[in-house]
């Protein structure tokens, strides 16, 4: 058995199963120059959501800009760091099915207990 | 079945690229367990962090809110050093990619490092609220923080555990030439742990609680 | 034979153990086979426990006024019948089905993570034990299986607190074992094996494990919280200080209703397995059945309030849940109109398993009739909290669940222990248990409709329900001679000799039928390949130019003929590699509930516990990949 060989593939030899039709074409890793251009955006995305804190800006417009801040560093994590982006789609799809149901539920019971309407 | 020859064969339950091409859909069974585990831990954290949201400024007797006890200057420096670190964590990985293991010890134990100071200043802020008044059973708001934050807390715990672990594996030569998928592995868990972050830190710390000033 | 070079010496602890009979070899399995038989052995022990509580609280009920237990004796009795039935029994019961045969159906030698699977298993015994362990350290749980706080959460003794500890425990087992079993079915399928020519064990089988991963979580969080509140006084679902029970609910029945599609999908997937077997035919739109269970599971998640319809979420919720509890009647329907087309037409034989499988679709159907009754809101508020619900819920997890499962273990008795069961036994055990079940839950729609309240240890006198009662007490014990019966029969059985003539007994259809009865540790000699749903029959049968089915002559399939004159022959002299036996699965688990016990009785316990957990995982990550060459 060679070096490279897996224990199924040697079994296998020629049987072995077609991988997916899903998977993205291998995409190069982001070099480490992009990350840190990443990490830069994220930090700066941070101080955006500290300053409103020393910002005196109604309720009304300030809580909307830190969830599209929040949002926007959490997608820029996920995609880029956590390498969604540049994977497979499935791992994406088991993700997003925990994300989405989590917050399709919770908004519900939320709902149901009248938090938006105090 | 006399010619069938059985062995005990290696536990190399779906890791590294070799495993990649020996499941049916040629990703690593590893891989798609972590990513399955993760959305689990949505629902995990949604449940708690929905917690807090239904019971923010909803104390009817009163006592610490959070505009009592933050300190969000405090606060912003411990959510960048937990997001450094998921920067010095991807780092780890680019060099465990290109076979660097020193790089890679390195940039693991700057993750390491940061979660601990992350760890550290959560304790520090657990302290600092206790002894302001704000306990595990004072009310609502100190039921839902520590509860949520504690969960948190020992999440990143758990991770940090894991990157030693892994530093620790690589210095014992316990880790395969291509150290890349275990990495790659805990670097998921440690993103993910970020990401909650991301979400705690706005939806606890920045958006006012509305409650009534003492 | 080739052998397997060990890269460096094993160490004293972490040598790999090697037995392959005995106690140890049991303690240190990492066999999917063996792993599931521990769950069904496990799993009846405790359906027979709960099954003593259930007989406990039939003979309180049997008569007004009863004297045999007083009220709070019957909260604990009734609280730990429903735990019991429900994560002991008839959750792993189905782990059990799953796990011996999921890698067996899709052509595996094992699961993804073999000794994750082992842990699982030793959680959930470690789990059951420790909730049962509470009798004697301060009372067993006493808040009902639901738990509705602030009842729950302001319980004096004990019972409670182990109540969240244990189920946390367990759901942890769970978890894990769901994310192994979705990783197995998505990636360790044969050459061949697309998603839509799995066998539909296996498919109910995945849609059981994705209810599982999302739901446990939002249950795991509300224990966590009514522990919280239970040990260290926070204000979760207090409401003198603002906290709502409500929001209890809300997680219980979050994880709930999709825990009710994850306790009877097992038992749709092995009535859609043995209906097309006796019927000889394909099961009835394949594709159908399989989109529904999908849907049940999906719509599943969209339900939970039909529980809490008198809890004064208001009538915009009520209207919504009772929608969505309306349609998601319908997937299920289409599964009873497929099946009843399967044995339309077939050549049906009425074996014990068949017998077993057609009484569960039609106890089903009258348990789900009731539940389009709960459906309707205004008529829930007569029923809820009555005895009517407790019809309903026994029909479809009892009628329903428990009839396949005896049917499922009959059926794959065989294939599982080379060993048939005594058919005739077994027919006779399926009719009285068919008539002491309806005997005992069938007047349970009268008496709740009549008002008799749930969850409540006696009834006085003159309100009209002692007849009814008694009747009920009555098909209780019937229930459990029938029990006995099927208890008689594995003994008897057992006793013959081990192995098996003929493989295939019941002429099935899926893969797992094609190993040895029992199977060879490594399942397979030669994985097969597969080219159709339904892959075994068709290398055994095929159609005529009339359309009748004849039998092909054994290797001599003109569409099988890829070649290989031999198949044993392309992999002769191969090596076949199996998972090592480990202890480290059983170490790691053993840390959980001593840390359970350490909230209950003191921080040190946590902190051992904590211990063994870690020493555990980290024996786990350092063992060798591979035992010793002896």
């Amino acid at each position: 058995m060679s070096d490279t060989e897996t224990p199924l593939q040697h079994e296998l030899g020629d049987r072995m199963p077609d991988p997916g039709e899903e998977r993205a074409p291998h995409r190069s890793h982001p070099s480490a120059k992009e990350y840190i251009r990443i990490g830069l955006i994220l930090a700066f995305l941070t101080a955006l959501e500290v300053a409103t804190y020393y910002v005196d800006i109604s309720r009304g417009i300030l809580i909307p800009t830190l969830y599209v801040l929040a949002l926007l560093k959490f997608v820029l994590v996920v995609l880029w760091f956590m390498h969604l982006r540049f994977d497979d789609r499935r791992y994406a799809r088991f993700f997003v099915m925990g994300l989405a149901g989590a917050a399709t539920l919770y908004l519900i019971v939320l709902i149901i207990f009248g938090a938006f309407s105090r | 079945m006399a010619d069938v020859a059985i062995e005990h064969a290696g536990q190399g339950e779906g890791g590294g690229h070799a495993a990649e091409h020996a499941t049916t859909t040629g990703l690593p069974s590893t891989k798609l367990a972590m990513w399955l585990f993760l959305a689990s831990e949505c629902l995990l954290f949604g449940a708690l962090i929905s917690t807090y949201i239904l019971y923010r400024g909803a104390d009817p007797l009163g006592g610490p809110t959070p505009e009592d006890v933050f300190d969000i200057p405090f606060t912003s420096v411990s959510s960048f050093v937990l997001l450094a670190s998921s920067l010095t964590m991807v780092l780890a990985l680019a060099a465990a990619q290109k076979r660097d293991t020193v790089r890679m010890r390195l940039w693991l134990l700057a993750t390491a490092l940061l979660g601990m100071s992350f760890v550290g200043g959560q304790v520090y802020e657990f302290t600092t609220f206790y002894n302001e008044g704000l306990a595990l059973d004072t009310n609502l708001f100190g039921t839902t923080f520590y509860v949520l934050t504690g969960f948190h807390g020992a999440h990143v715990t758990v991770g940090i555990l894991m990157l030693l672990s892994v530093v620790g594996m690589s210095w014992a030569d316990r880790l395969p030439p291509d150290a890349s998928f275990p990495v790659e592995m805990v670097g998921l868990y440690w993103h993910f742990v970020d990401i909650v972050w991301i979400v705690i830190f706005t939806v606890v710390y920045l958006i006012p609680s509305g409650a009534p000033p003492a | 034979m080739a052998s397997v070079t060990v890269t460096r010496e094993q160490r004293g602890a972490l040598r790999r153990p090697v037995a392959t009979t005995g106690l140890w070899s049991w303690l240190t399995t990492v066999d999917h086979k063996r792993i599931g038989i521990m769950y069904g052995v496990a799993a009846f022990v405790f359906f027979v426990i709960g099954g003593l509580e259930a007989l406990v609280i039939r003979a309180q009920l049997a008569e007004p006024d009863g004297l045999l237990v007083n009220a709070d004796q019957y909260n604990q009795i009734f609280t730990m019948h429903g735990i019991t039935m429900v994560f002991l029994f008839v959750m792993p019961m189905g782990a059990a089905f799953f796990n011996y045969l999921i890698p067996l159906q899709v052509g595996a030698r094992d699961v993804a993570f073999p000794r994750l699977n082992a842990y699982s298993f030793w959680v959930f015994l470690l789990g059951g034990l420790f909730l049962y362990s509470s009798i004697f350290l301060g009372g067993a749980p006493n808040g009902g299986w639901f738990g509705y706080a602030p009842n729950s959460t302001t319980d004096s003794s004990a019972g409670m607190t182990f109540y969240a500890l244990g189920l946390i425990i367990t759901g942890i087992a769970s978890t894990v074992g769901a994310v192994n079993l979705s990783v197995t079915v998505i990636n360790m399928r044969a050459p061949g094996m697309s998603l839509f020519r799995l066998p539909i064990l296996t498919w109910m089988g995945l849609v059981v494990q994705f209810l599982l991963v999302f739901s446990l979580p939002i249950i795991t969080v509300g224990l966590v919280q009514l522990l919280f509140d239970r040990r260290w006084d926070t204000a979760f679902y207090d409401p003198t200080r603002g906290g709502d029970p409500i929001l209890w609910q809300h997680m219980f029945w979050l994880f709930g209703h999709p825990e009710v599609y994850i306790l009877i999908l097992p038992a749709f997937g092995i009535i859609s397995e043995i209906l097309p077997t006796f019927s000889r035919k394909p099961l009835f739109g394949y594709q159908f059945v399989v989109f529904s269970g999908i849907a049940i599971g999906f719509i599943g998640f969209g339900v939970w309030a039909h529980h809490m319809f008198a809890a004064g979420l208001g009538p915009v919720a009520n209207t919504a849940f009772g929608i969505s509890t309306a349609i998601i009647a319908v997937p299920t329907g289409v599964k009873i109109f497929n099946w009843m087309a399967t044995m339309y037409g077939g050549d049906i034989r009425f074996s014990s398993p068949m017998l077993y499988a057609v009484g569960a679709v039609m106890m089903f159907v009258i348990g789900g009739l009731s539940g389009v009754t709960h459906a309707i809101v205004p008529h829930d508020y007569q029923q809820t909290d009555t005895y009517y619900i407790v019809a309903h819920f026994h029909y479809v997890i009892f009628g329903g669940g428990v009839f396949a499962f005896f049917g499922g273990l009959v059926f794959w008795w065989p294939k599982v222990f080379g060993r048939l069961m005594n058919e005739r036994l077994a027919k006779v055990q399926f009719w009285i248990l068919l008539v002491g079940f309806n005997m005992a839950f069938g007047p349970m729609h009268v008496l709740g409709l009549q008002g008799m309240i749930r969850r409540t240890y006696t009834y006085p006198e003159g309100l009209g329900l002692t007849f009814w009662n008694q009747m009920s007490t009555v098909g209780a014990f019937l229930i459990a001679f029938a029990t006995l019966l099927f208890l008689v029969n594995i003994v008897m059985t057992q006793r013959k000799p081990k192995g098996l003539a003929d493989p295939d007994p019941w002429d099935a259809r899926s893969i797992e039928w094609m190993t040895s009865s029992p199977p060879p540790a490594h399942n397979y000699d030669e994985i097969p390949e597969v080219r159709a749903l339904d892959e075994f029959w068709h290398r055994k049968y095929a159609e005529d130019k009339s359309g009748r089915i004849v039998r092909v002559p054994a290797g001599a399939a003109p569409e099988h003929d890829d070649g290989h004159a031999d198949a044993g022959h392309a992999d002769a002299g191969h090596a076949i590699h199996l998972p090592s036996p480990s202890f480290w699965p059983l170490v790691s688990a053993i840390g959980l509930p001593i840390i359970g016990y350490g909230v209950l009785f003191g921080w040190w316990l946590v902190g051992l516990g904590a211990m063994v957990v870690l020493v555990g995982f980290y024996g786990w990550a350092m063992e060798p990949s591979v035992a010793e060459e002896v």
